[in-house]
């Protein structure tokens, strides 16, 4: 491993100062995913800012919506009764992550920054622009089973992993940050980047940029997260789908859809979400605007199956969402996000 | 109450679950250094140049180690005790860590970096700097430039890889109903959870080089015969010790280059060293089950009778390996075929050497044969199970021996009891439950029941406990209790007067522990040496003018629940203790063996089971789950039924993972593993595995040994594939060719 330094700090403005002063600085708050690429070799910070201490801990009321503040756990967002009831997507996107244990590491404001699961970014003896600018890109040509549809390009067809993120784009939080030049609100879908000739960056934040909450607006309608991986439990999505729906009478009144494991950044469909306003709910509608979400994927050699699946995905979360089918298990839960459900006689266990 | 048989509860299991079992990469060596490989970034070339003047300069390091300074090392020897270890079909590789320039595979060490510490070795290998001189590899089997036909699995007449029996090309021309089909797995890694690790430590003993190697095998002997050999010690040099090994499944006994490196890394520093392998290492050096092609084509009466069968394989090993995955071992002996033929062609590929993996043939070349049989009955119009015992063979049908043992009727009967098999309904894609479609699959399996020939040492001590000995290893299999309970009756003692040691060279010898063959093995050297020891006490009783037994001959004696008694008289005898203590002894000592005989010759030795799957599938996502599985053995009789149930259950779940979900991808251009962590390379999780309903029928093999009792390691994981996929066949209407049947397989766009 690389030598660093370990600094703990106090205050929000001294985590900032620490790595905005050193350009191979960075934070850390669970290390769930920094540690892992530390050991991999792929990251080599010179500085490691614990912000597991900074007083961010709390879920509050804020402006008829929740604040998540950075340092809660994966666990205690998961399990928050406000946030099961009032945003059953979230709990469902971070109850369907990881394991246990890492979930009660992980912290809010790490988790929609881990970074792509690309296999060859997590080998140094592979090019990856991601890792090391300028480098080329290994998974083009390559085995690019897990890779992205939409908002590739030449430089990096990468796809952003975090569960959380999907379900936080459909429900359009905010990102309250500290930076060098101040605090800032970034709404999420504009967090993250497409990787255009500069994948190494995956979000807009500046360097020493410091989350501080996550805020979940109002919200009175429905909002439900499903996922499909390899295996039923503890692996990352092949395409996942959040849901954020409102009612306006029998009609949609707005229906906001983000795939994940699609893109570099959870994929907001707007044009689907057009198709579907002012709509009667029916299947045939669900069809017809997953097909508009899915018209401009570009497949790579091995990804092309993401397509027939992510559109079934999209028709079932709508389906689950609206009412017309049943959640596989409980709102707010592992079950009903996992889609196939876990082996065994009952795909929830009884 | 003879302890065998009992559910005893794993002697180690305390040790385990509380740290207190030492792995080897624990072990605490004073003045230890530490060692960080450096792989090759690519997979055929030469390396032109290394250079590691950073990684010298850098904090705490010791040495490099390249090919230009590293110790010469003699080569891998031909045979070892009767297995082939050179050469087509043999067991390993011969290429040797860091003796020549060449580039075999991506992964293969380049370097070893040694230092004070395992951060500061890691840091300076990652300063090395090496410049290729790359050739274009060959990493497709298909196209690959040297294809060979090997004659033998590892040497051995009896498995010939290239058969023909009767006239299969004849009667597949003839036969009324016909079927060809191709059937491909990919590349899974045995991934245990305890990574590779060595410890060297150099000494000088008597003036001469002393070897004490601690590593993570499975195969203590034949380490410290290939450790002999390639550094040019004699064999008595060299000291390996093992007392537990964190999970094998075929990995941890035949490739040498980790613990050959470790060894001369601490030659060069003079200090001992550890290198401690990485999981991403693993895809490389560890070893890995070959993608394989295989083509079974199958011939039959309208009836159902199979006229003919041929299983033709395409598998792959490395440069200097000659494994041949032998993926006709189901199909040479399960079904009364009379014509029959089976070929193995080994495409030589740039990467690293494959090595067998639980159920090494068994596991894919199984689940293709019964697939095949599958998509037969299918074709027939027949029950699956109805076809099977159409063409029960009844004696081996390659070599005409009859079976030490079989009761497979017995075992599908019960199986499709357990599973429901005949409320289901038959028809393909008939059967749902909610949005999942639902279907029943099922397998024939089987396990070749080896034995091997083992010694022990039995002692018996002045307390009256007593410690039975032998050079075998505890991979979880739960060694360290079946053999305290067979050595407990052999000397007629309660389990927790007994100790059962293994895991160090210095013990006498037992084989490595893999073909499911230590039960069979180990099992009768225990009881020779406990009875050796015996033996030993009652001459030494009968000579004893103040022992109750004084003057009686050997054979009027019996040894029961401790005491030396006469059989006439049970009343009249003493305790073992008792006997010692008078003739001022601590102890009493014994070592025997024991080995297979002509049995071996006169029958054919296997285990056989059925296992029977229902599934889920999610269609629309391509989402399979196993709902059930049930699988009905018949593995001869149980020395404890507890650790059998782990083993099996263990295997079972082992089977669902190279069924659903286990694939390394080599990438296509540099051959460099393309998935190297336990994140993204999927075993299965506990929501993946269901209650699995185990039940065997506990019939003893009257030939193999005394205690009748067979290997059961492997089985559980044979099988498991075939009857999964077979489910999803009749759950979708879908046939899916090609392991593991991940969720991109069943989407059609
Ligand atoms: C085996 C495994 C399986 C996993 N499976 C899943 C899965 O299925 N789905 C899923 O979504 N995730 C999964 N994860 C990822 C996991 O959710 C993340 O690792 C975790 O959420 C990261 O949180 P952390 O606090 O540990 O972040 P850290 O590792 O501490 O940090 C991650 C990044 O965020 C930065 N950072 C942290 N906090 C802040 C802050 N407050 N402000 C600015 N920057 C910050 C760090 O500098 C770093 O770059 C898995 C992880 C592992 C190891
Ligand atoms: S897809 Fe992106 S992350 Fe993956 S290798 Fe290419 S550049 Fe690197």
């Amino acid at each position: 491993m690389h030598p660093f330094q370990y600094q703990r700090t106090e205050t929000a403005d001294q985590a900032v100062a620490a790595v905005a002063q050193d350009p191979a600085g960075t934070f850390i708050a669970g290390g769930t995913s920094h540690v892992d690429l530390m050991k991999e070799g792929v990251l080599h910070p010179s500085l490691l800012v614990d912000v597991s201490g900074l007083p961010f801990k709390q879920i509050t009321a804020h402006e008829g919506g929740v604040r998540i503040g950075a340092g809660v756990s994966n666990t205690a967002a998961a399990t928050s009764a406000d946030i099961r009831q009032r945003y059953p997507a979230v709990s469902e996107a971070l109850l369907a992550g990881a394991s246990t244990q890492i979930r009660n590491m992980a912290s809010m404001g790490g988790n929609p920054l881990q970074r792509t699961r690309c296999p060859y970014f997590r080998d140094p003896t592979q090019a990856c622009n991601k890792r090391e600018p300028g480098s080329g890109c290994a998974a083009i040509g390559g085995y690019n089973h897990v890779h992205a549809l939409f908002g590739a390009s030449a430089a990096c067809v990468a796809t952003h992993p975090s569960d959380l993120a999907v379900a936080l784009s459909a429900l359009d939080a905010r990102v309250q940050t500290l930076g060098p030049d101040g605090p800032r609100t970034i709404a999420f879908p504009d967090l993250h980047r497409l990787p255009g000739d500069q994948p190494h960056r995956d979000t807009v934040l500046a360097h020493g940029e410091l989350i501080t909450s996550i805020d979940l607006p109002a919200f009175s309608g429905r909002s439900h997260y499903l996922k499909v991986r390899e295996r039923a439990s503890y692996a990352y999505a092949l395409v996942s789908c959040a849901v954020a729906l409102e009612m306006n009478g029998s009609t949609i009144g707005r229906a906001r859809v983000a795939l994940g494991a699609v893109a570099s950044k959870p994929w907001r469909v707007t044009a689907a979400e057009a198709l579907l306003a002012g709509q009667v709910p029916t299947e045939p509608l669900f069809r017809a605007a997953a097909d508009a979400a899915f018209a401009d994927a570009r497949p790579l050699e091995h990804n092309a199956y993401k397509i027939p699946m992510g559109r079934n995905l999209m028709v079932r979360a709508l389906l689950e969402t609206n009412g017309l089918q049943p959640l596989q298990g409980p709102a707010g839960t592992a079950f009903a996000a996992s889609v196939g459900g876990v082996a065994g006689q009952f795909a929830v266990p009884r | 109450m003879p302890a065998t048989g009992k559910s005893l509860d794993r002697v180690d299991g305390r040790l385990k679950v509380t740290g207190a079992a030492r792995y080897t990469a624990e072990w605490e060596v004073p003045g230890l250094v530490y060692g960080a490989v450096v792989d090759s970034a690519q997979a055929r070339g030469t390396v032109q140049s290394i250079d590691v003047a950073a990684a010298r300069q850098a904090p705490g390091v010791l040495a490099v180690l390249t090919h230009d300074n590293a110790p010469r090392l003699q080569p891998i020897p031909e045979k070892i005790g009767g297995t082939l270890f050179r050469g087509e079909g043999g067991i390993t590789e011969t290429s040797q860590p860091l003796q020549s320039a060449a580039i075999e595979y991506a992964g293969q060490p380049l370097a070893v970096v040694v230092a004070d510490t395992h951060e500061r070795a890691r840091y300076a290998a990652s300063l090395v700097r090496v410049s290729y001189a790359g050739q274009e590899p060959d990493l497709a089997m298909a196209a690959a430039s040297r294809k060979t036909l090997p004659e033998t699995f590892l040497g051995n007449n009896e498995e010939k890889l290239q058969v023909t029996v009767g006239d299969p090309t004849g009667a597949l021309a003839a036969a009324p109903v016909k079927l060809e089909r191709v059937y491909e797995s990919a590349i899974t890694h045995h991934n245990p959870i305890e990574t590779l690790a060595s410890i060297a430590r150099w000494e000088k003993r008597n003036g001469a080089d002393f070897l004490t190697l601690y590593d993570t095998t499975r195969g203590l002997e034949i380490l410290q015969e290939i450790m002999a050999t390639s550094l040019g010690l004699p064999k008595e040099s060299v000291h390996v010790i093992c007392p537990f090994v964190g999970g094998a499944f075929g990995a941890k006994g035949w490739l040498y280059a980790p613990a050959l490196l470790t060894a001369m890394a601490a030659r060069v520093v003079g200090r001992p060293v550890k290198i401690e392998w990485r999981r991403q290492d693993m895809f490389a050096v560890a070893g890995h089950r070959p993608a394989t092609r295989q083509t079974l084509s199958l011939g039959a009466t309208r009836a159902g009778n199979i006229t003919a069968l041929r299983h033709d394989t395409l598998t792959h090993s490395s440069q200097s390996s000659g494994y041949t995955e032998p993926c006709a071992r189901v199909s040479r002996m399960m079904y009364a075929v009379p014509n029959l033929g089976f070929a193995h062609q080994l495409a030589h590929l740039h990467l690293p050497s494959p090595c067998p993996m639980r159920g090494p043939g068994e596991t894919v070349g199984g689940w293709a044969l019964e697939c095949a049989i599958d998509e037969l009955a299918t074709e027939l119009n027949l029950d699956p199970v109805e076809l099977r015992l159409r063409n029960y063979a009844d004696k081996n049908p390659e070599t005409g021996k009859p079976w030490s043992s079989k009761h497979l009727r017995e075992c599908y009967a019960r199986g499709r009891k357990l599973i429901g098999w005949d409320e289901r309904n038959p028809r393909p894609r008939s059967m749902r439950e909610g949005s999942q479609l639902v279907g029943y699959g099922m397998a024939t399996t089987m396990y070749p029941a080896g034995r091997k020939e083992a010694q022990a040492r039995a002692t018996i001590f002045a307390d009256g406990r007593a410690l039975v000995q032998s050079a075998t290893h505890e991979l979880g299999n739960g060694a360290y209790t079946i053999f305290r309970q067979i050595s407990a009756d052999a000397l007629a003692l309660p389990v927790d007067r007994v100790r059962f040691e293994l895991g160090d060279s210095a013990l006498p010898p037992a084989p490595t522990s893999g073909g499911s063959t230590t039960t069979a093995t180990v099992g009768p050297a225990a009881q020779a040496a406990a009875r050796a020891v015996l033996a030993a006490l009652i001459s030494l009783a009968v000579r004893d003018a103040q022992s109750p037994l004084f003057g009686a001959t050997a054979e009027a004696i019996d040894a029961r629940e401790g005491r030396l008694v006469l059989k006439a008289q049970p009343g009249t005898g003493e305790e073992y203790g008792a006997i010692l203590r008078r003739a001022r002894l601590p102890s009493i000592v014994a070592t025997d063996g024991a080995k297979p005989g002509e049995e071996r010759d006169k029958y054919s030795f296997y285990s056989f089971g059925a296992v029977f799957a229902q599934v889920r599938v999610d269609e629309a996502s391509g989402s399979i789950r196993v709902a059930r599985l049930c699988g009905v053995y018949d593995v001869g009789r149980l020395m404890n039924p507890k650790t059998a149930h782990s083993q099996i259950i263990g295997g079972m779940a082992m089977g669902v993972g190279a069924t659903l979900m286990e694939a390394t991808h080599y990438d296509a251009r540099n051959g460099r593993a393309v998935v190297r962590n336990l994140a993204d390379y999927h075993v299965p999780s506990m929501a993946d595995t269901p209650d699995m309903q185990v039940e065997w029928l506990n019939i003893p093999d009257p030939h193999i040994s005394e205690l009748g009792a067979r290997g059961i390691g492997e089985i559980g994981c044979v099988g498991t594939a075939a009857a999964i996929t077979n489910a999803v066949f009749h759950a979708t209407g879908q046939r899916l060719r090609s392991l593991p049947l991940t969720p991109d397989k069943l989407m059609r766009t």
